[in-house]
């Protein structure tokens, strides 16, 4: 994994601490050339790795970085799956079968459910294994060295104690695509338990971690303990706290801790992408 | 520990149960839910007892709590039966489709000293909780017009029937979105007790409603507009917001940015005259256990402290709840001014 990963949510109107923001962006950002573009100047400060909801725009930046393969031959992209308020709109919209049914490919399971036969555990991760597919789709012929579960999936999985399922996602990604599953989490240090518990060692992780103990869920102690006394392969995000730490201080705090293998960010303005990778920089060469 | 059963394990029944599942003080003693396959799911992979009746359930397992999270139109009769057996409950939004049946359940559960609470989530967010303490404060003066708004892409275009497109199920956009508004209000400004004129437009759906519009009036005689449209591709998810304007300044808040204006430097600590802006990451206190806002943990410890005698039982009670239905029930009476 690269030590700087250039996120994507100032693309996609997520902002954590104003509407308003949201919406200047999403004007900002109306043509997916717009967001290649952006990509483009982190890819030309030296930040290849890209990592992305898979939002439906995604399919189209996808496109652009296939029909140019001479450009783009040392981007990646890590997928971070799935763009939960897809589903959970529908949810709200069609219920939890009746989403199952839109979304999964196939008619498998329609006609599984319909027909009222019963239900296997293993075809319950064959409908996760199916909803993976569908996802990793627009990502054909493109570099996805790690591939993530979103943290609403991920801490739903954690909360309901679904550790099998964890496990299984983990596994189907090496099988499957030859890479190296990914989780993200508000819960670190709960998820890395119950994935130790499972028998996986040295999972990558990303979560927020920031000087501000934003959405570090149960306190900085308990995540600075966890990425001094564990192993663990941790991506932090959220560095700047949603905002309320200057960049300064907030990446001189991350670029500190034991165990953070990357550092994940997004930001819209050249200025902005060259002053947080070179700030990290200067912190790491600090360190040495 | 608390022995807490769900009953109903859909979109908010799942979400409370990862939620209890993380929490320190709480036991799941079981779930019961009509669908065979999320029971299956849980039983095998969280291993919870699930039932299909949730009477037999509560004979098996004797949960101390119960979640409630089913379609509304079965609440009054479900809520009903599980004060009688003397059990703790959190009840979905709506509370009841009739405001009748709210009133005399809370009578029920205060009478019976059980903890009772209802998921409008809103009040356990941190701008909205700040609102409510500038306001209270008298620090914008007095109340002249407010504005409540939610706006949200749920329907997008007309698709197949299910009970939320149902008004006889507790269906549509005044039931499902514009309540979490009413009950902000009720809660910050005052109890709203006049409807002067409501519109309820269908945009996608046949037989529901897919805006509200409302002009309404507080028991304190303050006038506001209701704005509500849950077929609004323009946002990500549902957002809401209040703009307050008082004779001493004026709020606009949703659930991230509060902005706040003063006329003078009266003003509360940290404050000062003109505009001021706040962010939720700012009055947002952590949570044990993350799952999908801060405020739906917040809410759920509530309860369970409340249950523990931690804290009072006096947020978002059945009281409270059964005054928001009210004015559901008095903005569909004056529907398109009938």
């Amino acid at each position: 994994m690269e030590r700087i990963l250039f996120g994507d949510n100032q693309f996609f109107a997520v902002n954590h601490i104003s509407d308003e923001k949201s919406r200047a962006q999403s004007i900002k950002f109306k043509e997916d050339k717009t967001i290649l573009d952006t990509i483009d100047i982190a890819r030309d400060l030296g930040t290849e790795t890209f990592m992305c909801t898979t939002h439906d725009r995604i399919i189209n930046i996808c496109e652009m970085v296939r029909q140019d393969p001479e450009k783009y031959k040392n981007f990646s992209i890590f997928p971070c799956m799935p763009y939960a308020h897809k589903y959970a709109n529908a949810v709200t919209e069609l219920g939890i079968v009746g989403t199952i049914q839109q979304y999964v490919p196939g008619n498998f399971f329609g006609t599984m459910f319909k027909g009222g036969l019963a239900v296997m555990s293993k075809d319950y991760i064959s409908i996760m294994e199916l909803m993976v597919d569908a996802e990793m789709k627009m990502f054909k012929k493109i570099n996805t060295p790690v591939i993530f579960l979103q943290n609403v999936v991920t801490d739903l999985l954690l909360g309901l104690g679904m550790k099998d399922i964890l496990k299984a996602y983990h596994d189907y990604v090496i099988k499957k695509y030859n890479v190296e599953p990914g989780f993200i989490t508000m819960n670190m240090p709960k998820l890395l338990a119950m994935l130790e518990s499972v028998g996986i060692e040295n999972p990558i992780i990303c979560s927020s971690i920031n000087k501000a103990g934003f959405r570090m869920s149960g306190g900085m102690e308990i995540y600075e303990k966890t990425l001094r006394e564990k192993q663990v392969r941790a991506i932090a995000m959220q560095v700047l706290g949603g905002g309320a730490i200057p960049a300064r201080d907030a990446l001189e705090y991350v670029c500190n801790l034991p165990n953070v293998s990357s550092i994940l960010f997004g930001a819209s303005s050249k200025q902005n992408i060259a002053q947080t990778i070179s700030l990290i920089h200067e912190f790491d060469e600090k360190k040495k | 520990m608390i022995k807490v059963a769900l009953i109903g394990a859909g979109k908010m029944g799942i979400s409370h149960l990862s939620i209890l599942g993380a929490h320190p003080d709480v036991e799941i003693v079981g779930v019961a839910d009509t669908s065979k396959m999320v029971n299956d799911v849980l039983e095998k992979y969280s291993g919870f007892k699930t039932f299909t009746d949730y009477k037999k359930m509560l004979d098996t397992v004797k949960p101390d709590a119960v979640f409630v999270a089913i379609p509304t139109k079965f609440h009054a009769d479900f809520v009903e039966e599980l004060l009688n057996r003397n059990i703790h409950l959190f009840v979905e939004k709506p509370f009841c489709l009739k405001y009748e049946q709210s009133e005399k359940l809370a009578a029920i559960a205060k009478e019976k000293k059980l903890i009772n609470q209802v998921g409008y989530h809103n009040k356990f967010i941190g701008t909205f909780d700040e609102v409510k303490r500038i306001i209270s404060g008298g620090h914008i003066g007095n109340i002249q017009h407010f504005l409540g708004e939610a706006y949200g892409p749920v329907v997008l275009k007309k698709k197949q029937d299910t009970w939320r497109s149902d008004p006889e199920e507790g269906g549509g956009c005044l039931m499902d979105y514009a309540s979490h508004v009413i009950d902000l209000l009720n809660h910050i400004v005052a109890p709203i007790n006049t409807v002067h004129g409501s519109l309820l437009k269908p945009i996608y759906s046949n037989k529901v409603e897919d805006a509200v519009y409302a002009l309404l009036e507080t028991e304190t005689k303050i006038s506001g507009v209701l704005s509500v449209n849950w077929s609004e591709e323009t946002y990500r998810k549902m957002s809401t917001s209040i703009t307050v304007i008082g004779s001493e300044g004026k709020i606009i808040s949703d659930a991230s940015e509060l902005k706040v204006y003063f006329k003078s430097a009266k003003c509360p600590t940290g404050y000062s005259k003109g505009w001021n802006v706040k962010y939720v990451t700012d009055l947002t206190e952590q949570v044990d256990f993350y799952l999908r806002g801060e405020e739906y943990s917040a809410q759920i410890d509530y309860f369970i402290k409340a249950i523990k005698g931690e804290v009072p039982n006096n947020k978002n009670t059945f009281e409270s709840a059964a005054k928001t239905d009210k004015v559901i029930s008095l903005i569909k009476n004056k529907k398109n001014n009938a």
